[in-house]
């Protein structure tokens, strides 16, 4: 039987347009779910003698979280499959998939809308992130606080921090590995589409929830949420667990769904030595994500406890660690930073061999880097605790383990070496985004041997060395991943082409502005100015106001994308071609726009995806 | 015995990138030691600052040629193979080559792992414990660690006070420290996670709550260092800042007995001298 038509015979009955349920029937139903949440807190509470000390309510919070979220995902229709199918119903989840835009606004299971869907609700939240670091670097114009009060900055860099983490963790895999995995595989859908729509439903949730904690007073802690300091702060606290909760669960479930898809999904003829770069980053990223958000959870959870219900996890006082904390967080937060890497490492081999006109050099090399990043990222966590008082024997292990990674990651440094020497380079706007890449990950990558290095480790932990390391990785590393990958798919995603004027624009203001920021901020580091703080030494201020003026054109640059986005998918509509980089992937056989039950029929994958300049290769699949 | 076969172009190219590299290599690596590496942090105060400057100064050296190769290379390529014209042309399909990835994993791990061997060299034997915190139970001990002077470091939102234990645990709000004797932080707090860091001395440890964290330096030369937190800990982390000084045993002496007298008042509110504090209340406070 066809797929496509047996897919059909068990969608069931609908609502016509605005009556059905959709993201306004979910922020709703998720505000009343709050209320009543609350309100049952409330009840709970009365009398209990916490309520005096603290005056405020965490497990009312908490229980608010908790309705909101039901709510939110009931308002979306998430609860009606199980329970008609609880009910013996024939299951009421549409399964056709209708043209037009509020297919966006609503619960999918295609594939390629919740890319789609991922790209822009990811972006908006990327773009609040952004203007949390344009707030933050207005303070820091002057030595002291001028701009916001000191609470409200350590609100600003907590939000700033949280939200980056958090969305660019689904910066790629969102938008880019839902799409295109399943395309690049030869599969019609990802092993389990509900649970896709499922990850990014929470993730939108996760950024109003911590959106949410301004109106509680903030939170003090920046992203890591250390213990002491999380069990002293306000309600907006609350707010954060639950939404790093959230997007903890949802990179879990996306881990889960990815590796799933990949193992069991593959079209015949796809064995694992011919699978596409970018599917391999994506797989081992997922190993990541299952395998470390699960701590995450518990380690939030204890937190959750301590603060509502008085449980001493974390609290010396009461018999508890704040090293338990620590080490959790960290066993999570470091594999983390590899979940933020990997996926860029695939975009950018993906994308080399197509403009430098040769095969990728060293396939096996990069899968082999891919697999040694993966597995030894769970081995550092504790060069974070360097100096922070435990295990002192143990940190020659994890100076060992934290430098052997740069082993693996060299090998990805080689690949591209190997690709672009003697090919056809062609300097198209994907292809700067991905070189670009690589001086940013070069320099990100060896400032971080400083930092597995315990004596130079005590001078900068804790430093602004720091933040202009990991602000090289994840900004330098992904977020020029990403627009390499936005550059390069968006007109198969949308099919219409980006305006290549604006995008060169675009890539220059932000290479060279992205390097003035962040490239002074490893001085600032070793001139003694910890993280974190609004106020510096006054002999500072010259250095902060340069990187403050050039990371608002920073900021910037990012406009002239959005323009460039607005301009193109809206006004110009200019159509995209099938193969415009005339790539031999898989997904630039498809017809633009790609179809929506993506293959007519299965397709059988008879060459390697990066065989160019191979005489008589034969074509990636046969396609019917 | 065969001659060399006649280089191909590309080997040309190879060569060409390698001596730019090579020239570069040896006028950035004299640079870097003897131009920018007195200026590296933390300088020469203490001898586990020494040590740091050192480490800063080789993996400077170490990691700049890195950049050197990795740019020359990229850049090379860019002018030579550049596609010219608009028509779409493959470029030779070369799938890797098994010596260069053997030479290059080779080359890396010897690099990374005489890192990692210098820097518990230096961990342990040189500067016993590069001046970081160690925990209650510290492996890597100055040889005469039993006549450290010890300095108890209390961190608490939002100051740094100092306990000395040798001099009836008297409490001052300055820290003063004498030259040429190992000193011994014992850093802990009364309320969240702070980091104690003495910038010059090339000291950092955390100071938690319910642990005595410790820590070893021994200055070399007068002067002041400033004094920072290096973790946040609320409201206003960036306003724990303090000026300490490095003085004389003579200065030393007489300025802790100055303190002594100042602030035997003070004394007996004081909690008696412990290794951690569990102030009231240990609940949150809202």
């Amino acid at each position: 039987m066809d797929s496509a038509a047996e897919l059909r015979t068990i969608s069931g009955r609908r609502l016509p347009g605005p009556l059905g349920l959709n993201l306004l029937t979910a922020a709703v139903l998720g505000l009343i779910g709050f209320f009543v949440g609350t309100w049952i807190g409330g009840r709970l509470a009365i009398g209990h003698h916490y309520l005096v000390a603290t005056d405020q309510n965490d497990v009312g919070i908490f229980l608010g979280f908790l309705g909101a979220t039901i709510g939110w995902l009931g308002g979306l229709g998430f609860f009606n499959y199980p329970v008609s199918r609880l009910l013996g119903r024939p299951a009421s989840l549409p399964h056709e998939e209708t043209a037009g835009a509020s297919r966006y606004f609503r619960l999918s299971t295609d594939h390629k809308v919740i890319g789609i869907q991922y790209f822009f609700g990811v972006g908006v939240f990327f773009f609040i992130g952004g203007m949390n670091a344009m707030l933050i670097r207005t303070e820091l114009l002057t030595p002291n606080e001028k701009a916001w009060p000191a609470g409200q900055y350590l609100t600003l860099v907590g939000l700033h921090g949280t939200m980056m983490i958090m969305m660019t963790s689904a910066f790629i895999l969102g938008p880019f590995a839902n799409y295109f995995v399943p395309l690049m595989i030869g599969a019609r859908r990802m092993a389990l589409p509900r649970v896709e729509a499922l990850t990014f439903w929470l993730t939108p949730l996760a950024g109003l929830v911590l959106l949410s904690a301004i109106f509680w007073n903030g939170f003090p802690t920046g992203w890591t949420g250390y213990a002491p300091l999380a069990d002293q702060a306000r309600a907006g606290m609350d707010a954060y667990i639950w939404s790093f909760m959230l997007i903890g669960l949802s990179m879990c479930l996306n881990g889960a769904n990815l590796l799933a898809t990949i193992v069991t999904q593959r079209a015949p003829g796809l064995t694992w030595g011919r699978l596409p770069i970018f599917v391999w980053g994506v797989a081992t990223t997922s190993v990541l994500m299952v395998l470390s958000t699960p701590v995450l959870l518990a380690a939030l959870l204890m937190g959750m406890l301590d603060r509502a219900a008085n449980t001493s996890f974390y609290i010396a006082s009461g018999g508890g660690s704040p090293y338990l904390y620590e080490n959790l967080f960290w066993f999570f937060g470091h594999p983390e930073v590899y979940i933020l890497a990997l996926p860029g490492f695939g975009i950018v081999l993906e994308i080399l061999p197509v403009f430098a006109r040769k095969p990728l050099w060293g396939y096996r090399l990069a899968v082999a880097g891919m697999f040694g990043v993966t597995l030894l990222s769970f081995f550092v966590w504790q060069h974070h605790l360097f100096v922070s008082g435990i295990n002192a024997t143990l940190r020659p292990f994890y100076m060992l383990t934290t430098e052997l990674i740069s082993i693996p990651t060299g090998f990805i440094f080689l690949n591209a070496m190997g690709t672009i020497w003697r090919g056809k380079i062609r300097f198209t706007v994907p292809m700067l985004f991905s070189l670009a890449f690589f001086f940013n990950f070069l320099i990100g990558g060896l400032s971080g041997v400083f930092l597995s290095d315990v004596p130079s480790d005590v001078t900068t932990h804790g430093s602004y060395f720091v933040m202009a390391h990991f602000h090289y990785t994840i900004m330098g590393g992904l977020v020029f991943a990403f627009f390499a990958a936005t550059y390069y798919w968006l007109p198969k995603m949308t099919g219409v082409v980006l305006n290549e004027k604006l995008a060169k624009i675009h890539f220059w203001l932000m290479f060279v502005f992205f390097n003035l920021t962040f490239f002074p901020l490893f001085a600032a580091g070793f001139l003694d100015m910890p993280r974190r703080v609004s106020t510096y030494a006054p002999s500072l201020q010259t250095l902060n106001d340069w990187v403050s003026v050039c990371a608002f054109v920073l900021g910037f640059s990012m406009l002239i994308f959005i323009a460039n986005l607005i301009w193109s998918l809206v006004f110009a509509r200019i159509p995209a071609e099938t193969n415009p980089w005339h790539s031999r992937g898989l997904e630039w056989q498809l017809p633009t726009p790609v179809p929506v039950h993506n293959f007519d029929e299965i397709p059988e994958i008879t060459g390697g995806t990066y065989d160019y300049g191979v005489p008589g290769a034969p074509a990636v699949a046969t396609l019917r | 015995m065969t001659t060399a076969p006649a280089p191909q172009s590309d080997d040309r190219h190879l060569w060409t990138a390698a001596v730019a590299w090579l020239v570069l290599t040896a006028i950035a690596v004299p640079l870097i030691v003897f131009v920018l590496g007195p200026h590296l942090p933390p300088g020469r105060m203490s001898a586990e600052a020494s040590d740091q400057t050192s480490a800063n100064i080789v993996l400077t050296a170490i990691c700049v040629p890195i950049v050197l190769l990795i740019v020359i290379f990229f850049g090379y390529a860019f002018v030579v193979f550049r596609a010219r014209g608009t028509a779409i042309e493959d470029g030779p399909p070369d799938f890797g080559d098994a010596r260069a990835q053997v030479l290059w994993l080779i080359l890396t791990s010897v690099i990374v792992i005489s890192l990692a061997v210098w820097g518990t060299y230096t961990l342990f034997w040189s500067a016993h414990g590069a001046g970081g915190g160690q925990g209650p139970n510290p492996v890597a001990k100055p040889s005469d660690a039993s006549s450290a002077l010890q300095v108890q470091v209390i961190g608490q939102q939002w100051n740094w006070t100092y306990r000395f234990p040798g001099y009836g645990g008297v409490e001052t709000a300055h820290l003063e420290i004498p030259v040429g004797r190992d000193v011994e932080f014992l850093v802990t707090s009364l309320d969240v996670t702070h980091s104690f860091w003495a910038y010059e001395l090339g000291v950092k440890a955390d100071a938690v709550p319910g642990t005595e964290n410790i820590a070893y330096v021994h200055p070399r030369q007068t002067g002041s260092f400033s004094i920072r937190c290096a973790e946040l800990c609320g409201l206003w982390h960036g306003h724990m800042f303090q000026t300490g000084e490095v003085v004389t045993s003579a200065q030393f002496a007489s300025w802790i007995a100055g303190q002594q007298h100042a602030e035997a008042p003070n004394l007996k509110y004081l909690p008696g001298y412990s290794g951690v504090y569990f102030p009231e209340p240990t609940r949150r406070a809202g």
